[in-house]
C-alpha cells in the first residue's frame, strides 16, 4: 500500500475501473468476430459467458488431485498413464474440448517438461488457463533450445544423468507431468499431498517440495 | 477331436474384414519416420523446427481424428487418420545441442506429415 497513510480510509478511495485504453487491433477483432456470429445466430451470448464459466472452473487443484490420488492408488496411477483422459473423467474431470491428455512421469531418470511452441495449448480441463510465461514467446522458444537453462532459471538443475524430455503439445494431445512424491511425505494424507502439488510442478518446470507452500 | 472354425475362440475372428483407408494407423511403435518439409499454405500444426527432421514412433495415439488442418478450410468431410507421438533426440535438432545425448523433444504428429526412413536410401 502507498499513498494511503495520509487520509483517511474510504469505501469510494480505490480508483475507479473504468477502461479508458483504446481497444487493440486483436481486441476490436473479437469484438468484430464474436458480434458478427451471434448476429448470425451461430451461437448466442450465454454460450460464451457459459464457456468462459468453465473455463474458470478449472483450476491447478483439479490436477493436483490427480497427482495425489495416483501417489497413493498405484492402480490409478497405471490407469492415469495409460489413458489420462479417461482416468480424469472417471476422478470426474470433464474434457469439454475434444482433446486427448498424456501424462509424463517424472522419475530419477527422466525429467519431462511441457511447453506449446506455436501458441498456448495447456491441459486447461485439468490445470485451468495456462500462466502468462507459457504463452509468451522466450519460454516458447527456449524451452525446445535449452531446456536445461530454461529449468535452470526456474532454480531446477537437472543432473547429466537424467533424461530431459519435452513435450510440444501442438495439435490434440495436452500433457500433463506426473511430478516424484517427495520424500518425507509417506504420511501424508491424500489431501495433504494435493495441498503440496502447485501448477508449475504439472508443467515440469519445479519438482514438488515439502516446503513450497508458505 | 478338433474344433471347427466355427466354435474355435480365434484370436482374430474377424480376420477376413477389409479396413477403410485411415482405419488402421500406417505407422507402429518403433518405426521411424521423417516429418515432411512441406510448406503448403494455412495454418499447420507442425512447427517449421521438425519438418524434415527425424524420429521415431513413440506411441500410436488413439482415437484416429479428423484432420483439423483440413477441417479449418470445410474440406475434410470427416475422414480420421492417427496422430503419433514421435520422439526427436535434441541433437538431431539442434546439432550444438547442450545437454545429455538422450534429451529429447516429443510431439504429435499427424499421419499426413510422416514418411517411413529408410536409411539405405542414396539420393
Amino acid at each position: 500500500m502507498t499513498g494511503h497513510s495520509d487520509h483517511d480510509h474510504r469505501h469510494d478511495d480505490h480508483a475507479e475501473i473504468v477502461e479508458s485504453a483504446k481497444p487493440g487491433y486483436y481486441e476490436m477483432m473479437e469484438i468484430a468476430i464474436r458480434e458478427l456470429l451471434i448476429e448470425r445466430k451461430m451461437f448466442g451470448a450465454n454460450e460464451i459467458r457459459q464457456q468462459i464459466e468453465v473455463l474458470d472452473s478449472r483450476t491447478p487443484a483439479l490436477g493436483a488431485k490427480i497427482v495425489a490420488r495416483a501417489w497413493i492408488n498405484p492402480i490409478f496411477k497405471a490407469r492415469l498413464l495409460a489413458n489420462g483422459r479417461a482416468a480424469c473423467e472417471e476422478f470426474g474431470i470433464s474434457f469439454y474440448d475434444d482433446t486427448q491428455l498424456i501424462v509424463l512421469e517424472n522419475t530419477d531418470k527422466v525429467h519431462n517438461l511441457i511447453v506449446c511452441t506455436l501458441c498456448s495449448c495447456y491441459p486447461r480441463p485439468v490445470l485451468g488457463l495456462p500462466p502468462d510465461w507459457y504463452k509468451q514467446k522466450p519460454y516458447r522458444a527456449r524451452a525446445v533450445i535449452e531446456p536445461r537453462a530454461v529449468l535452470a532459471e526456474f532454480g531446477t538443475h537437472i543432473s547429466d544423468d537424467v533424461d530431459v524430455r519435452v513435450s510440444d503439445s501442438t495439435a490434440m494431445v495436452r500433457y500433463l507431468v506426473l511430478p516424484m512424491r517427495p520424500r518425507g511425505t509417506e504420511e501424508y494424507s491424500e489431501d495433504e499431498l494435493a495441498a503440496l502439488v502447485t501448477r508449475d510442478t504439472m508443467i515440469g518446470v519445479v519438482p514438488v517440495t515439502v516446503n513450497a507452500r508458505s | 477331436m478338433a474344433l471347427s472354425n466355427f466354435d474355435r475362440p480365434s484370436a482374430s475372428p474377424q480376420s477376413r474384414i477389409v479396413f477403410a483407408t485411415g482405419e488402421k494407423p500406417v505407422f507402429g511403435e518403433g518405426d521411424q519416420v521423417r516429418i515432411l518439409s512441406r510448406s503448403p499454405v494455412g495454418h499447420y500444426r507442425v512447427p517449421q523446427y521438425l519438418r524434415g527432421k527425424q524420429g521415431v514412433i513413440e506411441t500410436v495415439i488413439e482415437p484416429a481424428a479428423v484432420n483439423n488442418e483440413e477441417e479449418a478450410y470445410g474440406r475434410n468431410a470427416g475422414a480420421r487418420r492417427h496422430y503419433y507421438r514421435v520422439a526427436i533426440p535434441m541433437t538431431e535438432i539442434w546439432p550444438d545441442y547442450a545437454g545429455s545425448i538422450r534429451d529429447g523433444l516429443h510431439i504429435e504428429i499427424y499421419e499426413t506429415w510422416l514418411e517411413r526412413r529408410r536409411d539405405d536410401r542414396t539420393f
